[in-house]
């Protein structure tokens, strides 16, 4: 019984537990259910995985209304996997919370704060399983308006103007996104994916189809901080609270990546999409000059955070250029590294997190020597860092191999070229931090302090993950090619 | 002409859709670029209602006499649309007290010049 309604309950649990949490008010029962709704929503995205890669996709009418009327929730392998690691960001990251909120966010806002968390969470999820077009948009403004008040929650005050900031381009992107919506409506009738995917072809080549097509992208592109239309995120990444920062890192734009997959390849037949405006080569060239000047902007930054969020406007750059090659092993690229970047940034912002819980800050001048006072931290931050340039033997390296073999076979050597060179320039932000973290004299009188057990253990979680998935590749990756075989339409 | 009055609501539309965006960007006073925002959503309820109008179409009720329909369906999207753009305005506004609580100011080069100042 309760097998058959898991795809239901993976978006109501967190939804309900919202609620629950501000009329509880109270720290201990709020955190206790929020960790544990947060691990059963974990364990549910798992179950689900497990069943679509026995059994096939799952369909599920919502509330017994049989698609396209009725709201449909599609579990292909590609939903499943994204499930699998938004929710499990989720739940690291909350597990996280507790000591890390406890200087962040006053102690009578907690309750809100967490609620504000669950529905972020929920939003997130709910595009992910949504098989229907307007209901991804109401999701995506659920998680999108959440987030906002989530990064309002920072302690300096331009945490205040970065949520502003964010909000209003933020708005702008899913009003774009709805006018896509709309005009794809009016064509072809209907809402449901699966069901447009067979319709649109007879009225593919019309101009509201090609507009929607343009509006739908480039509303996507805002929320997913494609370069150059990534100018809220540094701020936004900056000034949040660190489990926010980590979660979003992990969760938000990643989400944004897996619409633009799922409307690209699946509800828009991908010769169309991108025979018609060489959206392919345009998007080559955008991902690669976000690659590079996002993270040469890095290489300059004084605070650590802020050289990570950069870091992640270029990363978003190597997904979508997996995209944009449109074969099997681009696709596989780009799906692993969805989720072997969500290990690492997630990991990485929180080792950053520990950072500033024991420093105060995380400007590269607090962290002189570091590598001496916080050990575990640091090591966990190297070890990220290390897999965010693409080491052997971490996971960054197995996004990085399937993406350079993707564009020997498209034949564009120059690509491959350039993706190896970009990883030059993360090896030296990387080292920047290194370099002050281990060869700067710590402070006089700096004691050896660690960040509490709470928040290291779940960073290691994350950053030990990367490491496992850099070597037990056959499960990342794995799944990752097997849902972009099913989205090409290539039977496994 | 059919051009020109025929389309009467899309021209209206896209009208709309460039105020509110021009005043988002070009506003200094955050409390424009919100109003700003608003109008720039409430073009596209507009697009959306005006699509699923019927010339000399009624409401979906089964009844002798009539048989041209309006599709309500656009209409109720734009219902949870509407939602959505109050709570986004709520959230703007919300945002813009803080800000103003920590900044002493609304406008935006203010705001920057007091956080480059720092």
């Amino acid at each position: 019984m309760i097998r058959e309604q898991l795809p239901a309950l993976q978006i109501v649990l967190p939804l309900v537990a919202a609620p629950l949490c501000v009329i509880l008010r109270r720290r201990i029962p709020v955190l206790g259910l929020a960790i544990a709704v947060a691990w059963t929503t974990f364990a549910i995205a798992v179950a689900l995985l497990r069943q679509v890669l026995a059994d096939g996709p799952i369909a599920y009418a919502l509330g017994g209304w049989a698609p396209p009327w009725g709201i449909e929730y599609r579990i292909d392998p590609l939903a499943a996997f994204v499930l699998m690691f938004v929710s499990l960001i989720g739940a690291v990251t909350l597990t996280y919370a507790p000591r890390s909120l406890a200087r962040e966010i006053p102690s009578d806002r907690l309750h809100l704060f967490i609620a504000a968390f669950l529905l972020c969470l929920t939003g997130l999820l709910g595009i992910v399983i949504s098989g229907d077009l307007f209901n991804v948009f109401v999701f995506l403004e659920i998680s999108a308006l959440s987030s906002y008040v989530l990064i309002a929650m920072g302690r300096d005050r331009r945490a205040l103007t970065a949520a502003f900031q964010y909000l209003v381009l933020g708005t702008i992107g899913a009003t774009f996104i709805l006018i896509g919506i709309g005009l794809l409506y009016a064509m072809t009738g209907t809402l449901n994916m699966a069901d447009m995917a067979a319709r649109l072809p007879e009225v593919m080549s019309t101009r509201t189809v090609v507009a929607a097509l343009g509006f739908f992208s480039i509303g996507l592109f805002i929320k997913m901080a494609l370069f150059p239309l990534h100018i809220w995120l540094p701020n936004a990444y900056s000034y949040a609270p660190s489990m926010v920062t980590a979660f979003l890192a992990g969760t938000a734009t990643k989400v944004a990546v897996y619409v633009m997959l799922r409307f690209t390849f699946t509800v828009t037949n991908i010769k169309m999409s991108f025979g018609a405006s060489d959206l392919g080569t345009v998007l080559i060239g955008l991902s690669l000059a976000g690659i590079f000047v996002a993270s040469t902007v890095a290489i300059f930054q004084r605070d650590v955070k802020r050289l990570l969020a950069y870091s992640s406007v270029a990363q978003i750059g190597y997904m979508v250029l997996g995209i944009s090659f449109a074969s099997v092993t681009g696709l596989t690229a780009t799906i692993v590294h969805l989720f072997n970047h969500a290990l690492i940034k997630g990991g990485l912002f929180l080792a950053m997190g520990c950072f500033a819980f024991v420093a105060g800050g995380t400007r590269l001048e607090r962290l002189h020597g570091i590598g001496k006072t916080m050990p575990w931290t640091t090591f966990a931050w190297v070890l990220g860092g290390l897999s965010l340039i693409g080491v052997p033997a971490t996971a960054g390296f197995v996004s990085k191999m399937y993406l350079i073999r993707a564009a020997l076979e498209a034949g564009v050597w120059p690509v491959a070229a350039m993706i190896l060179l970009s990883s030059l320039l993360a090896l030296v932000y990387v080292w920047r931090v290194v370099e002050v973290a281990y060869f700067m004299p710590a402070p006089e009188g700096a004691e050896r302090r660690e960040a509490p057990l709470s928040m290291l253990i779940p960073t290691w979680l994350l950053i030990g993950a990367s490491i496992v998935f850099g070597i037990w590749t056959s499960a990342s990756a794995g799944i990752a090619a097997r849902a972009a075989e099913a989205l090409l339409g290539i039977a496994p | 002409m059919t051009t020109v009055l025929g389309l009467f609501n899309y021209w209206v539309v896209i009208v709309l859709m460039m105020t509110g965006f021009y005043i988002v960007i070009s506003r200094n006073n955050l409390i424009k670029k919100v109003i700003g925002l608003n109008i720039f959503q409430t073009s596209v309820f507009l697009l959306y209602i005006s699509i699923g109008k019927l010339e000399g179409g009624t409401a979906p009720i089964i009844e002798p006499g009539f048989d041209r329909y309006s599709n309500p369906l656009p209409s109720v999207l734009i219902l949870t649309a509407i939602v959505v753009g109050v709570a986004t305005t709520s959230v703007a506004l919300a945002l813009i007290v803080r800000i103003r609580e920590a900044y002493g100011t609304v406008e935006e080069d203010e705001i920057l010049e007091i956080d480059g100042a720092e």
